[in-house]
């Protein structure tokens, strides 16, 4: 960029439309990505389960943007920021993967705005409702304790697209853990003040920790031809990584996840979800001919 | 063009040029020091081909980076221009080139020590800082300390250092 003053750059003239990456076609997360489907695995299913983690990133990346301009500090702002970019990174390529596996052809963008909720495949806890800093950050760690664990065990999935976004995925959510253990132990073994919030951030959290161990119909099925992972086996880690945080933290470790039925991965959604969607669509819906 | 050099050739200036394209956030990077630029290649019909493979999924720099990428092939005379994305091996910060090391330095960021090792299995829980504490680019003292993790882009952590006080960015281990 040239000039002193940053918005120079921005008005000069340019013989090409190099400085705009955004509506030059250029976009597409999986462009150029080899995206044909493993003998053995259905489309359909894994169309579904990329949904699924998809939709799980889209929405919890659109709840932590609620913290831009409203957290605590500006270093949490900037982090929740980054932690919402990176899993907004990997719905973009989960949704793509999607459109291409189901033979539709539908482009992130697609699936991202025009589905209505109950077309939603993610978990409830990542519509739940954002809460203070301390339930923002139990929410923080046992989401990303849980996708880490999918997505160390994904890293082997026989689809190779699949596979590679979550190779990629665990270096980001190793950061996300990160992040979010060292604000539960900060908060869990403070002040008499933020220990008492952050314990009832972790009691409000977990009534909505079972359904992440519920294991939906597709994900059995793809997870026996080897493409997905069955998040009944990673309950155990998960427990053992939130207990051994939460008692370093000095906070209550509840012995078991609840009971729960698969919801979400069905489509069946709180009343959190439908006006989160509203927000994120608004725009893509009123001007269905904008490009971005 | 094609026709008239060596495919041998051909290649060796898809690559130089697109090895010399910068990161938009990095700017005193290429692609080839960030170790982005995998392969290229010329299809058959005499269509330059190029990989690059994004730094973190949502790294928005990537679209920007294809762009430029495509521009600056066609400006060495390759009419055709196909931008790839490879998703596998996934990026680490190994990939930074001792070059590209030496360059964050001399502009005053610190570069990435080891990126963090992923033996298989479950990913070890930290409950203790174990990161290594990076030298201050400005004055190499060892005296520094963490600000945020997180900086004004993903592939950036904030540090103070203690003995002349600067602040200054670290290119995260990842």
């Amino acid at each position: 960029m040239s000039g002193d003053n940053i918005f120079t750059g921005l008005t000069e003239e340019h013989d090409s439309d190099s400085r705009w990456a955004f509506g030059t076609g250029f976009t597409e997360a999986l462009a150029g990505v080899d995206t044909t489907l493993p003998a053995g695995v259905d489309g359909q299913d894994l169309a579904l389960y990329c949904q699924m983690l998809g939709d799980d990133a889209l929405v919890q990346a659109q709840r932590l943007a609620h913290w831009v301009t409203d957290a605590p500090e500006l270093e949490e702002e900037v982090a929740l920021a980054n932690i919402a970019l990176d899993l907004l990174g990997q719905a973009r390529l989960l949704l793509a993967r999607a459109g291409q596996a189901d033979g539709t052809g539908r482009d992130e963008d697609a699936f991202a705005y025009h589905r209505d909720p109950e077309e939603f495949r993610n978990v409830h806890l990542t519509e739940a409702p954002r809460g203070d800093f301390a339930r923002c950050v139990a929410t923080l760690l046992v989401l990303s304790s849980w996708r880490l664990a999918l997505f160390t065990r994904l890293a082997d999935s026989k689809d190779p697209v699949l596979s590679a976004i979550a190779a990629k995925g665990v270096n980001e959510l190793a950061y996300h853990r990160e992040y979010a253990v060292s604000w539960a132990l900060r908060l869990g073994d403070g002040t008499e003040h933020s220990h008492e919030r952050m314990a009832r951030a972790v009691a409000d959290v977990w009534p909505m920790t079972g359904e992440l161990f519920a294991t939906h119909p597709v994900e059995s099925a793809l997870a026996e031809q080897g493409a997905a992972v069955d998040p009944a086996t990673v309950r155990e880690e998960v427990h053992q990584v939130l207990s051994q945080v939460l008692t370093a933290a000095t906070l209550a470790v509840p012995e078991t996840f609840p009971p729960a039925e698969i919801a979400g991965r069905e489509g069946r959604h709180t009343d959190e979800l439908a006006p989160l969607l509203e927000e994120l669509q608004r725009v893509a819906r009123e001007h269905p001919e904008a490009t971005w | 063009m094609v026709a008239t050099v060596s495919r041998t050739e051909a290649r060796r200036r898809v690559w130089t040029a697109a090895a010399a394209v910068t990161d938009p956030e990095l700017p005193m990077l290429t692609l080839a020091d960030l170790g982005i630029l995998r392969e290229v290649d010329l299809a058959q019909d005499g269509t330059a081909q190029v990989w690059i493979t994004p730094t973190y999924s949502g790294c928005p720099a990537l679209a920007e980076m294809r762009v430029d990428v495509d521009t600056a092939v066609r400006a060495a005379g390759f009419e055709h221009v196909r931008v790839r994305t490879t998703l596998s091996p996934p990026w680490t910060t190994d990939w930074i080139t001792e070059e590209g090391r030496r360059k964050l330095t001399e502009n005053g960021i610190s570069p990435p020590g080891g990126a963090p090792q992923r033996p298989a299995g479950p990913v070890p829980l930290t409950l203790l800082p174990t990161r290594t504490v990076p030298r201050c680019p400005l004055c190499e003292s060892a005296e520094t300390e963490e600000l945020s993790r997180f900086g004004a882009t993903s592939c950036k952590s904030l540090h103070r250092c203690r003995s002349c006080l600067e602040p200054f960015e670290h290119v995260k281990e990842i």
